[in-house]
């Protein structure tokens, strides 16, 4: 990569592709292969793990000097356990629909790796500006990935993304994509064409 | 009659990690050979069943009657963070062996997305005492089960030769499709 290690528009880009949280880092795989069986789900999903993502890393960096070491990852989980409570009122509120879906995949954001992950390494040593576009970008790759492996998954099982059908009359479902296993095949498979593409970039 | 049907319905027709989707972190990080999967799945099991019991006394006793479920995931995960320090002190406290196989992987149980969403599962089908205890047993007994045989296919493949592309994550993701499959066939009990 040319861009420079610690340039403010690197923090922000890393998190799509260099340092992919899912693809990467295999962070976060459990809402990743949970909800992902419509683009509609991966979306909603990734929105509200990038609110309580940026939330929470924007309360670290400004606590980081006040919270002592020992009891830091206590510290970490409550507020971000504070933010998960805001988000699961907010959309049961407001989308009751898809507050149904996703059910304790949600209240699950509490322990997605991918947060805590980004505060440990992150937040706890950086300004609260820079710790912000590092999980502004972090938020982009985690979405990526997650609309990326719902669309995938609901146009081959479901024959439509985002509820619109678009594949031919004819057109057999194939049921499996939509069920548990489908989730694990698409992402091994998407996994392994990340490498793919890495290892012909290198190569070059 | 109830009972072992939650007990089932936990460990193999829902699979905790190949049906729910729980606890994927240390299924793929830790399930390299079977000595370690087997020590993972007793320490995730023993969390499991002391979550099950103390979160449902928690909810029940506290929570309902002061109506405040609200406070349900932030009192649930200190409840976990300060019962995995807990189980480790005592551990290390009773017997020395136990505590140097299980140690490293005890702090990692709090990321443990299988142990919260145990919780969360209870709360959400509304079990009672007895039925919480035997669906954390359960949960804890399918985890270790998925744990364990992964374990065993991995130390195979590692003899196999697999495309470039594919080692590490993406096979384990393959294989990890072909257990969940396997796993569907407990559907029909």
């Amino acid at each position: 990569m040319a861009r420079k290690q610690n340039s403010l528009t690197y923090e922000v880009f890393k998190g799509i592709w260099d340092e992919n949280p899912v693809m990467v880092s295999l962070l976060g795989l459990c809402p990743t292969l949970a909800v992902t069986n419509s683009a509609l789900n991966g979306l909603t999903m990734s929105m509200a793990t990038g609110f309580v993502l940026l939330c929470s890393s924007l309360m670290i960096s400004l606590l980081r000097n006040l919270i002592p070491s020992q009891v830091r990852i206590a510290s970490y989980i409550v507020i971000i356990a504070t933010f998960v409570t805001v988000v699961d009122r907010y959309l049961a509120a407001f989308d009751p629909v898809q507050s149904k879906a996703l059910g304790p995949y949600i209240p699950l954001i509490v322990v997605n790796c991918v947060i805590l992950g980004r505060q440990e390494a992150f937040s706890a040593k950086n300004n609260p500006g820079r710790s912000l576009l590092d999980s502004f970008g972090m938020t982009l790759g985690f979405t990526a990935v997650l609309v990326i492996l719902g669309g995938i998954r609901e146009i081959l099982g479901a024959g439509a993304i985002f509820n619109i059908p678009i594949m031919w009359d004819g057109f057999n479902p194939w049921m499996i994509m939509i069920l548990p296993p489908g989730a694990f095949f698409t992402l091994g498979i998407l996994i392994a064409l990340v490498n793919l593409i890495n290892e012909r970039r290198a190569g070059r | 009659m109830n009972l072992l049907l939650i007990f089932i319905g936990a460990a193999l027709v829902n699979n905790f990690v190949l049906s729910y989707f729980l606890g994927i972190c240390p299924f793929v990080g830790v399930s390299k050979r079977i000595s370690s999967a087997v020590s993972m799945g007793m320490a995730v099991t023993f969390v499991m069943t002391i979550t099950a019991i103390v979160t449902w006394l928690i909810y029940h006793l506290i929570l309902v009657p002061f109506q405040v479920e609200i406070l349900e995931y932030v009192s649930f995960i200190l409840v976990i963070a300060s019962l995995v320090q807990l189980v480790e002190m005592f551990i290390r406290k009773i017997s020395k062996p136990l505590y140097e196989t299980l140690g490293i992987y005890l702090p990692l149980i709090t990321t443990n997305c299988a142990i919260l969403g145990l919780a969360l599962f209870s709360v959400l089908r509304e079990y009672d005492f007895i039925e919480s205890l035997i669906f954390g047993l359960g949960a804890g007994a399918g985890f270790t089960l998925a744990l364990v045989i992964m374990a065993g296919i991995r130390q195979d493949l590692e003899l196999a030769n697999v495309p470039k592309v594919f080692q590490g994550a993406g096979i384990t993701m393959i294989v990890a499709g072909c257990l969940a499959l396997a796993f569907m066939g407990f559907a029909g009990i």
